[in-house]
């Protein structure tokens, strides 16, 4: 076989959306870039569409409020520990942990004895969360590999049975009165309509994607790519490991406290049964499931990690069964998750130990 | 598994300890003896142990028909008929849980590395069947139906998938570990005559207190605790360190490619590590269900967590390091709940191994299965 034959059918299943894309006039990019977002800020309306309503609803549940507690945490999640997986090849199974650091902060200081609004919580939360990873961080990321994951993991479930066993932080009743977003206009964020939270959650994706995007294909990215493929040459090279680690570390950590604010303002009332480690197990098959270090593929994973149980609610218990088997299935089938990133679809990082 | 051992003197507090330590040991074995041949972490061996409790249950009751009380009292045995219950119910749980393993390498395991077979594209291709059957049919019996006839073509289909041979990166492996281990639980939880609450299993030891060690109640549950686990962990030991095949399993850990091109039947090295993982989990199931006399779905998660920290705690890949973490790491619990409470004991744990790994990065024997430390 030759190498063209060879790279062909390596990005045959993507069907080279992407390059078709990038093939396109500018004017057509960005005509198409505005539809796509577009279309997206409609997605509470999906299910009115014809056939697509019919795919994508949830029976059972209200579709609005799987999409804005669900879909939406998700795939602000998966964006964040994409990361710490994807971008820096760290893997961290305690994850949960910085969503419940932001979840937890804004509770805190918008109900009870502080009463600061959400609009101030939120950087207070995004801190917070990156505080937690530094100090998860610096004393853990010497460890490699596996090693490091089992810490993360004891890390998540550290934060959960502490916010269990605190009073302060509500013990097991948590936390409820949960400020909300401040309404303006026609965006009322209330309890009965979920629309205005995805069309604010939606914008927080669309800004997380834009810096993402920016810094993967910075200095910074590039180290974390080396970091990644090979970190005792990336260390021989002159990379201080350590430290971009910490950066993504922190990073994802940021991402996570963002979702995990939005989360407690949306439900407005949480306890540490919201944080459970099986959570973290979830976000991190939301970013294989869609592929490992895309950006679009751990969307994509986000959103089906989030939306099958809930589409196929009809299976009722089985649906965790189902999934389990899906997760399965899509692994053995397509290992480099459901839109592989792009390096990997064309066959630069096919090791299979370095690309954790 | 949250308040039971909380007794009030240090050496109760050491004695089930230890026993608690034997068991974290035995399912740690599994997990260090795949992550030594294949460097990743099982993360479905915690439900072969859930499975292997199971295991236990059947046999109990449906087997030998025990009930939970007869006239009642709990249904004891003496003599003969206890051993003999008891030595059954170990093999029926290894033998579960051996084969649980087995399946579990078949279908999550060996089509990531590439080496998809027969057999594990039969099992893929049921469970397509059968979650697409849901689709039209909440009868499990039509379930079943459906799959079965949807199994061959699929199958088939798998197989020429297979073919391609393709190696997954590291990452797929822990998901869909992940997934079969969220498939079995569910399954269980999903099927079960109980669902998801608690089975109990039916108490056929009577748990007399054997002798007086400073004060500490010496059951007899924890002697056969802690004489199983020895025993267990000296035959594999044996087994590991004399025999042809474990001699295999000591190569491919050590380097799978040059084993592989010196002869070794990597696969069948990796099924046999599995099997024995696999057979450690289902004693460890069976000591499990005597100490405690219960089991759930859920049951393996926390316990399995719990294990493979005490695996990574004496170093990964170590056999004698799984024995001595799973001590270390059920004393720590035990010692650390009495004076900071309760709900503090999965916290320790972890302080524990953050604690030890921040000055032995490899845990507290290193990692090593194949080299001559083991």
């Amino acid at each position: 076989m030759s190498l063209t034959e060879a790279f062909r059918q390596r990005t045959a299943p993507q069907l080279q959306l992407g390059n078709r894309f990038r093939a396109l006039p500018r004017p057509a990019k960005w005509l198409l870039s505005a539809l796509l977002i577009a279309a997206f800020y409609l997605t509470p309306y999906w299910p009115d569409v014809p056939v697509l309503g019919w795919i994508i609803n949830t029976p059972g549940t209200s579709f609005e409020n799987v999409l804005t507690d669900q879909i939406m945490m998700f795939i602000l999640v998966a964006l964040g520990l994409n990361v710490v997986v994807g971008f820096a090849g760290l893997l961290d199974l305690g994850y949960v942990g910085f969503y419940a650091v932001g979840a937890y902060t804004t509770a805190v200081v918008t109900s009870g004895q502080f009463t600061l609004p959400w609009i101030a919580a939120l950087p207070l939360s995004v801190i917070m969360a990156m505080i937690a990873g530094v100090i998860l961080g610096t004393p853990t990321l010497r460890l490699r590999g596996d090693y490091l994951a089992i810490v993360t993991l004891g890390f998540g479930e550290i934060i959960r049975i502490t916010a269990n066993n605190s009073d302060w932080l509500g013990g097991p009743r948590g936390i409820s009165k949960i400020a909300r977003p401040p309404s303006f206009g026609p965006l009322q964020f209330g309890v009965l309509n979920a629309k205005p939270y995805w069309y604010l959650g939606f914008t927080v994706i669309l800004i997380v994607i834009f810096v993402l995007t920016r810094l993967e294909k910075s200095r910074v990215g590039r180290a974390w790519a080396a970091v990644r493929e090979d970190e005792d040459a990336a260390e021989l090279m002159g990379v201080d490991t350590f430290k971009f680690k910490l950066w993504a570390f922190a990073i994802g950590a940021a991402i996570g406290g963002i979702a995990g604010s939005l989360y407690a303002s949306k439900v407005g009332f949480i306890n540490p049964d919201n944080f459970q480690l099986q959570l973290s197990i979830l976000f991190l098959a939301a970013v294989v499931l869609g592929g490992t270090g895309s950006m679009y593929g751990v969307i994509m994973g986000g959103f089906l990690v989030a939306w099958i149980p809930e589409r196929f609610r009809g299976f009722a218990t089985r649906r965790y069964f189902v999934f389990g088997v899906v997760l399965v299935l899509v692994m053995v089938f397509r290992p480099q998750g459901i839109i592989p990133r792009r390096g990997a679809a064309a066959g630069i990082a096919q090791k299979g130990e370095s690309d954790v | 598994m949250s308040n039971w051992l909380i007794y009030r003197t240090f050496w109760d507090l050491t004695v089930s300890g230890i026993v608690l330590g034997l068991i974290y040991a035995l399912v740690a074995l599994g997990y260090t003896m795949v992550y030594g041949v294949l460097r990743l972490i099982n993360f479905a061996h915690s439900e072969i142990f859930m499975v292997g409790t199971f295991g236990v249950l059947i046999s109990l009751t449906n087997v030998f028909g025990i009930s939970l009380f007869e006239d009642g009292q709990y249904p004891y045995r003496s003599g003969l008929v206890l051993v003999a219950i008891l030595l059954a119910s170990t093999i029926a749980a290894m033998v579960v849980s051996g084969a649980g393993a087995v399946v579990l390498e078949r279908t999550a395991y060996r089509p990531l590395r590439g080496a998809g077979d027969t057999y594990g594209a039969v099992v893929l291709a049921f469970l397509t069947g059968l979650i697409a059957s849901f689709l039209f049919s909440d009868q499990i019996m039509t379930n079943l139906a459906i799959s079965a006839v949807v199994t061959g073509p699929v199958a088939y289909g798998y197989v020429r998938i297979f073919r391609r041979g393709r190696q997954a990166p590291r990452l797929a492996f822990l998901i869909s570990a992940i997934g079969a281990s969220m498939a079995m639980a569910e399954a269980v939880a999903t099927w079960g005559p109980e669902d998801r609450s608690v089975y109990t299993t039916p108490r056929v030891l009577e748990k007399q207190v054997l002798f007086n060690f400073f004060g500490a109640d010496i059951r007899i549950d924890y002697v056969i605790v802690a004489v199983g686990a020895v025993l267990m962990m000296t035959s594999l030991l044996l087994f590991v360190n004399r025999t042809r095949l474990g001699r295999g399993i000591r190569a491919v850990a050590q380097d799978a490619e040059t084993a592989r091109i010196l002869g070794v039947n990597v696969n069948s090295v990796i099924l046999v590590t599995f099997l024995l993982g696999g057979a450690m989990a289902g004693g460890a199931a069976m000591m499990f269900t005597l100490v405690y006399d219960q089991t759930r779905f859920n049951i393996g998660f926390l316990l399995g967590v719990k294990s493979f920290t005490a695996a990574v705690l004496g170093g990964i890949g170590n056999i004698k390091g799984a024995l001595l973490g799973g001590i270390v790491l059920g004393l720590a619990e035990n010692y650390g709940s009495s004076i900071f409470g309760g709900q503090w004991k999965d916290v320790i744990a972890f302080v524990v191994l953050l604690t030890v790994l921040m000055f032995r990065p490899t845990g507290i024997l290193g990692e090593s299965l194949g080299k001559a430390r083991v």
